[in-house]
């Protein structure tokens, strides 16, 4: 294949993965931002939310448009009730200590990985994209819905980016994040913040799940993957930065692209790492993050 | 009036009669009729689910045959199943378990090849028999141990060098490679490039895969525009995005033609929307997954007994298809056992050495309910079981049978003796 066609196709796959690790890592910013949790049971939720995609399009009848819309709503909803669940029965409990907590989620991400097995079972399960739609270039064919996925996510993303700054409940978010304690004494109810921050971060791994699943399949384990690429996102971009979780979403997305596809996938995962290496010694507080 | 504080005479003496005799029996059932357990390394959970699920279900069923017909040497058998999560480290733990702790006289069933390579230095260990049913060259290359046996699959080599003069004589010469980037994918790198060059081809590129991959689309341009076969051979549960996204990636474009081991395929339905450009392409199969027309008369018995219908998949859910290529081979061990066990005279843990020589010992297999695959010939020096090949291509989205081998296409040269090695 000529150079050019090359490099679309890789930037077209990086794209996608960008779409993706960015609904996902916005999720695990926000509530490293809000809330100061590190939450390592994150790539659970988006798993779940594969796995509840796939259970909600078995179970509705019709078009596999119709079931997929469901899913888009149904099993955000569930993962984002769960997680609000998760943080009333322990993080709450833990008084949202750092280091507790990180101990907490991870019993949490086990739990919910062994959940997965025992109810949904071992195996990978195809869940139908909402429409089969190939675009045919001149040198290669693509799948339509994998630009319906980038699509959506820079929607999503931007419906959150406004919730965040155009909304009471983004502002009362944004203050608990500056100062919890001021945030305490104007009335405002913590506790729920908390809840709502921490169900909202879920919610949105989750939809990147159910957003993924027609491309990858839902499996119990598909949740180690985008934690880790999460994690280097968020880190690069800055813990608690919208901002700059979505450019490093978009570096890492795009160069995982196109260096695994000119060279290899694992020098595409060493270099990230490197760079989260090197944003650690160099900036800590990350590329966007402010001064801790 | 009698009940239990105030017991009759005759009753007394009866329940007393029945305590002397019980306690009179155990003795007696131990010398006869002890079972012979059985440990079964099984993929229950992780990327091996699919086949560990049939594997189980296939070993069930030949186990509930041998012991309908006499069990072995007139005692009943045990299946003790212990999932390894297809893990290399924590199948050496249940091979260890299995061994140890359950005191099962051999260990059998492992089908992926990082699991036999991390499990089998224990079971040499420990000398305990441990027979794979995994496809891999490591028995015979001489990799690993005198207590390490295939008998109830052939191995990638041989399947490999009955399918190459095939593809180059039918699909064409210029190939070029898929496959998973460890020890099962890369015997098929090996032996394949070797093979279609004894035949005049050559591949021309290699494109290898880490096994945890979940995307594809960003391997396909590596595939070289001259490429006549693609030869891919792909497992774990992204086998299906690996297809599907093939399909997106050539669409209604020139293709070359496809080439794959079922391997890729196993526990998916051929028919499944996104597989349609799979059509009239050609795949290698051990046991042909729908019932060809010229199938052997134990065919239908078998099938009947492991609960899988003329299609390939399960009876009681046509969605769950069977990884019909793979999971004869516990079956065909499991009466391998049986033949060994009865031709050794074992009687316990103590004979295991003596086992492992009358498994040796063994050449032909004649085929029948016991191998329903078909007839076999065990290399005793090399512990390998050599049989026949078949491909199948899909018509209609269903696999036809087009093409059997002789058993002699695939047999080569001896690579170890396995009997000169000490226990």
């Amino acid at each position: 294949m000529a150079f050019g066609p090359f490099l679309l196709l890789a930037l077209m796959e990086g794209l996608v993965t960008a779409a993706v690790l960015a609904l996902a890592a916005s999720g695990l910013s926000l509530v490293f931002g809000v809330m100061r949790v590190v939450n390592v049971a994150h790539g659970e939720f988006y798993m779940l939310g594969a796995v509840l995609a796939w259970v909600v399009t078995t179970m509705i009848p019709g078009p596999p448009a119709l079931a997929f819309v469901a899913a888009l709503l149904i099993a955000p909803l569930i993962v984002a009730t769960l997680a609000a669940l998760a943080d009333g029965l322990i993080l709450k409990r833990l008084a949202y200590d750092p280091e507790a907590t990180i101990v907490a989620t991870i019993g949490l991400l086990y739990m919910i990985q062994q959940a997965a097995l025992s109810l949904y079972g071992p195996n990978a399960n195809p869940v139908r994209a909402p429409f089969e739609w190939r675009i045919q270039l001149p040198w290669f064919g693509y799948s339509g819905y994998k630009l319906f996925v980038v699509l959506a996510a820079l929607a999503v993303l931007l419906a959150l980016w406004l919730f965040m700054t155009r909304t009471k409940a983004g502002l009362i978010m944004r203050a608990t994040q500056v100062d919890r304690t001021t945030a305490c004494a104007f009335g405002i109810n913590v506790d729920r913040v908390y809840m709502s921050t921490f169900a909202l971060g879920a919610g949105l791994a989750a939809l990147a799940g159910v957003l993924v699943v027609p491309i990858q399949q839902a499996h119990y384990l598909m949740g180690g993957d985008p934690l880790l690429l999460s994690f280097i996102v968020v880190i690069i971009g800055g813990l608690g930065s919208l901002r700059g979780t979505l450019i490093a979403a978009l570096v890492i997305g795009l160069s995982d692209g196109v260096i695994s596809m000119f060279f290899t996938p694992t020098l595409a995962k060493i270099l990230a790492t490197l760079l989260v290496a090197m944003v650690l010694v160099f900036r800590p507080q990350g590329l966007f993050g402010a001064k801790a | 009036m009698t009940n239990l504080l105030h017991p009759s005479r005759r009753g007394l003496l009866m329940a007393g009669g029945a305590g002397l005799l019980t306690a009179a029996l155990p003795g007696h059932v131990a010398a006869q009729g002890a079972p012979i357990k059985i440990g079964f390394q099984l993929h229950r959970t992780g990327i091996g689910a699919a086949y560990g699920r049939w594997y189980e279900r296939t070993a069930q069923a030949a186990l509930k045959a041998i012991n309908d017909g006499g069990g072995i040497a007139g005692r009943p058998v045990e299946l003790l199943f212990e999932d390894d999560a297809t893990d290399p480290k924590r199948g050496s733990e249940v091979v260890d378990k299995l061994t140890q702790s359950d005191g099962c006289d051999l260990v059998m069933g492992t089908l992926f090849s990082h699991v036999v390579m991390g499990s089998a230095p224990r079971a040499g260990e420990l000398k305990v028999p441990y027979l794979v049913c995994s496809e891999g060259y490591h028995v015979a290359s001489g990799a690993l141990n005198r207590w390490t046996l295939q008998p109830g699959i052939t191995d990638v080599r041989a399947q490999i060098s009955t399918m190459a003069p095939w593809v180059a004589a039918n699909l064409g010469k210029k190939v070029t490679m898929v496959f998973p980037d460890y020890a099962f994918g890369h015997d098929h790198r090996d032996f394949f490039t070797t093979a279609i060059q004894a035949q005049g081809g050559e591949v021309i590129a290699q494109i290898a895969v880490p096994p945890t991959e979940t995307s594809f689309t960003r391997y396909f341009p590596q595939i070289p525009t001259e490429t006549e076969v693609l030869y891919h051979v792909m497992v774990g549960p992204a086998v299906l995005t690996f297809v599907k996204e093939l399909g997106e990636f050539y669409g209604t474009g020139a293709k070359p033609a496809l080439f794959g081991f079922i391997d890729s395929l196993e526990a998916v339905d051929t028919a499944t929307p996104g597989l349609e450009f799979l059509e009239g392409s050609h795949f290698w199969e051990a046991h042909p997954r729908v019932k060809p027309a010229d199938a052997g008369e134990h065919e239908a018995a078998y099938r009947a007994a492991v609960g899988v219908d003329d299609n390939g998949a399960s009876v009681s859910d046509a969605a769950d298809v069977s990884t019909y290529s793979h999971m004869f081979s516990t079956w065909e061990t499991l009466y391998f056992i049986k033949q060994s066990m009865e031709a050794a005279g074992y009687t316990g843990p103590a004979d295991r050495q003596k086992l492992v020589e009358a498994m040796e010992a063994i050449s032909d297999l004649p085929y029948g309910i016991e191998r329903p695959q078909g007839a076999k010939r065990f290399n005793g020096k090399t512990h390998q079981v050599f049989g026949s090949q078949n491909i199948s291509q899909v018509q209609g989205g269903k696999l036809v049978k087009v093409h059997t081998t002789t058993i002699e296409e695939g047999v080569y040269e001896d690579a170890v003796d396995y009997t000169t090695m000490s226990f």
